[in-house]
């Protein structure tokens, strides 16, 4: 492999520049790069590089795999700034790679305890860069500020105590001088906080609790005590308009997660989208898909921003597939409902008010003989990302179609115990529908849709090469054309199930596409 | 479909063979001798003779950060620790229990111990002793030499010492010196940050990360020596003592 040594140069210079806000603010001014967890603080996942594009992506080829030596589920999206990759690791752990090579320039491994709380595997999803640090969320509940540049601990915060059920599976976000973190721990009825801390000295700079305690507008949603045990927790990235200067964030499933006898009422702010100022915490508005929540319907899936023109006035909205089979069209302003209809088989809602609230069907509540009902725990959407692309102005996601058996239980809540009130199945002979849809994003219009064999753990990029990526369960990564839909690459990375979203960089004037497959990273580039 | 995927959360903790018992059960004195025996030819390499780390931790102390419990000191000797240069073995559970008695009785044979102000200590850190020009303590600090935040964890009072007075008596492989000549004539010399065959990753001393195919490369040139001063004759024995007694209370309480 020749790299020109003029690009070498241009890359040193680079390297010496620090990740500021600005910079954040702008990511399309820099597209080699990879600034945030979803590419741009609107949620995007798109990419304005087009080197890889729908008449080379054929000859797409592996430049480097990066194993983890963990067999925990591999989720996080890489961030790269000037030719480096900052990946977390499972369970706790990250590595800084040359992404020329592969080859990690340093590597952080933490030490957990024995007695975590975890519901669903020991992942990370990610880190957050701000300035010359990185930023990552372990499993025991603290966030860590570690040296870009040689990957010390410059400073190690406890965020919540995990042996209250709590852990940190989410990737950072950084806004202005501020890291906002959120937490897991929703099976375990942990109350959800989200979080911001100052990202020089790792001090607290606000706090926001998902479950409004006493005399908090809200706690009226929740039967006697059971707000303590109220779950909702945030546990994938949200989203920052730095226009409205709030950040947007999903919030996980009430506790218990299957028996809503113990806490009758709306559950606030469980299963919704919360609009907090960036500065203060404070809440703006609350948008929830889901009031009184019984299938484990998290609102844990990433809000995408756009402007567009819905009835004729131009908006600033916030499009949300969400886990519960309807797609939603609010406007991030006042977080009013503007359009709601499912988008995948669904079984609980005859549909939705005016509002957008549910109109419940009666007898899909879990029961002890169970209950069959229509999406899955699983759900339409889930944590994995979606994309937006303003050259299709398309909006692509990884869509799920199944249904579960759902059961109620007992549910005692004792401190840092599973706390999930039931269960489920799946419905013996179904056979899960998976899809890549393009949706136009105001009506939630089909424009094109490719099916999958089974229904996806993998989100997708878009890339104004015309291209979206994404991955299947049975181990390939594809890339499909944009604006049709039809396959133009695949490659077979594993025999594991891949749970992750596509990025992409560039480096030395190349383009590479880079996701983590199985229990590898891979950054594919045409040479 | 959610069958398969039960099956892969279930799969999450390690295959572990990991005796259920709370207690060593092979910790008489007969035992610790045939410890002592198996840690010389196993474990002393890296760990030195009493335990007082050098390569790998110091184990003669009281507390083993990662080994709270007889069954997790059981499970580090067995199976290492992954991702570090701690292997795992395949000695059988009656010899590693050996092993685990002989390390549990050298913190408390250890008689390396300074009596140095860890108060003062950190004055001469920060002032006199020019160290976080080159080591980073929490936020504080340079990026030349190793981070420091949890050496008292990993390092004994002798070993720290030795460090002090002679840093080129035990040179370890990470923070190796490197120069690079491209074949176009520029020179980058900085901290070795990896290298194979065919690459090398080299932070230089602004801070500047680099990376070459060593196919462009004129010239690498890796130095076996360390960067970091001697402090013989330029500290004190007391202010030694006083750095000492300071690092050992980093454990990576940082902030």
């Amino acid at each position: 492999m020749k790299i020109p040594a003029i690009l070498l140069v241009c890359a040193l210079a680079a390297a010496a520049q620090q990740l500021t806000y600005e910079r954040l603010l702008h990511p399309e001014k820099e597209p080699s790069n990879w600034l945030t967890y979803s590419g741009n603080y609107a949620g995007h996942r798109h990419s304005p590089l087009t080197q890889i594009n729908d008449s080379n992506v054929g000859k797409l080829k592996v430049a480097w795999v990066y194993q983890t030596n963990s067999l925990q589920k591999f989720e996080a999206t890489p961030i790269v700034i000037d030719g480096i990759m900052y990946v977390s690791e499972p369970p706790s752990n990250m590595a800084a790679i040359d992404t020329r090579t592969g080859r990690a320039l340093w590597r952080y491994r933490r030490q957990l305890p024995d007695d975590l709380r975890v519901c669903c595997g020991q992942v990370n999803r990610g880190v957050a860069v701000l300035g010359d640090l990185v930023y990552l969320g372990t499993l025991d509940g603290h966030l860590l500020a570690l040296d870009t540049k040689t990957g010390a601990i410059r400073w190690d915060t406890v965020v919540v105590d995990y042996k209250l059920g709590y852990s940190i599976t989410v990737a950072p976000l950084a806004v202005k001088d501020k890291i906002v973190i959120g937490v897991a721990g929703g099976e375990y009825g942990a109350r959800g906080v989200l979080d911001a801390y100052h990202a020089r000295t790792g001090k607290q700079a606000w706090r926001f609790w998902t479950v409004p305690g006493p005399g908090e507008p809200g706690n009226e949603t929740w039967k006697g005590d059971s707000w303590k045990s109220g779950a909702a927790d945030t546990w994938v990235t949200g989203a920052f308009d730095p226009a409205t200067n709030l950040i947007y964030w999903g919030t996980g499933n009430p506790g218990p997660d299957w028996n809503g006898e113990v806490r009758l009422g709306d559950n606030l702010y469980s299963d919704s989208i919360v609009a907090v100022d960036a500065d203060s915490g404070k809440l703006k508005w609350y948008f929830q898909f889901t009031p009184h929540d019984v299938h484990d319907w998290d609102a844990t899936e990433v809000p995408v921003l756009i402007d567009a023109e819905v009835r004729g006035e131009k908006r600033k909205l916030l499009l949300f597939p969400n886990r519960n089979a309807f797609y939603y069209v609010l406007d991030r302003v006042t977080g009013k409902f503007l359009l709601g209809k499912p988008y995948a088989k669904q079984t609980w809602a005859k549909g939705l008010d005016d509002s957008g609230r549910p109109i419940r069907v009666e007898g899909t509540t879990p029961t002890l003989q169970g209950v069959k009902v229509w999406p899955s725990v699983a759900g339409a959407n889930n944590w994995y990302s979606p994309a937006y692309s303003p050259v299709t102005n398309l909006f692509y996601v990884a869509v799920r179609d199944s249904g579960a058996v759902y059961y109620t239980g007992e549910a005692v809540y004792k401190p840092g115990e599973r706390f999930d009130g039931g269960g489920f199945r799946a419905i013996a002979g179904e056979e899960e529908q998976g899809f890549i849809r393009a949706y136009k994003p105001t009506t939630a219009e089909v424009a094109w849709e490719y099916k999958l064999h089974s229904a996806p753990w993998a989100g997708v990029l878009s890339t104004a090469g015309n291209l979206v990526f994404g991955a299947t369960n049975e181990g390939q990564i594809f890339a499909l054309n944009a604006r049709t839909g039809a396959p133009l690459w695949r490659f077979q990375a594993t025999s594991l199930l891949v749970r992750s979203n596509p990025m992409t960089y560039a480096v030395d004037g190349k383009q590479y596409i880079a996701m983590t497959l199985g229990n590898s990273l891979y950054a594919f580039t045409i040479e | 479909m959610i069958p398969v995927l039960l099956w892969f959360l279930f799969q999450a903790a390690p295959l572990m063979d990991l005796p259920n018992v709370t207690e060593n059960p092979y910790a008489a004195a007969a035992d610790i001798a045939l410890g002592q025996k198996l840690y010389k030819g196993r474990c002393a390499g890296c760990h030195g003779l009493t335990g007082d780390g050098g390569k790998g931790a110091n184990l003669a102390v009281r507390d083993l950060p990662r080994a709270q419990t007889e069954q997790a000191l059981y499970r580090v000797v067995r199976y290492g620790i992954p991702e570090t240069e701690m292997p795992a073995t395949l000695m059988a559970p009656r010899e590693v229990w050996q092993i685990a008695a002989f390390v549990r009785s050298l913190g408390s044979a250890s008689q390396d111990a300074t009596r140095g102000n860890a108060a003062a200590g950190e004055q001469v850190v920060s002032a006199k002793g020019g160290c976080l020009q080159c080591h980073a303590i929490g936020l504080k600090g340079g990026r030349m030499g190793p981070a420091l935040s949890d050496i008292g964890g990993k390092r004994s009072p002798g070993h720290l010492r030795g460090k002090l007075l002679d840093p080129a008596a035990d040179l370890v492989d990470t923070f190796r010196l490197a120069t690079v000549t491209t074949k176009d004539g520029r020179k980058i010399t900085g901290v070795r940050l990896n290298e194979d065959p065919f690459s090398i990753q080299i932070r230089d001393f602004s801070d500047g990360i680099h990376s070459f195919f060593k196919e462009q490369l004129a010239s690498v040139h890796v130095e076996r020596r360390t960067t970091m001063p001697s402090y013989k004759g330029r500290l004190s024995a007391a202010e030694i003592e006083d750095v000492v007694a300071y690092l050992l209370t980093l454990r990576g309480n940082v902030q």
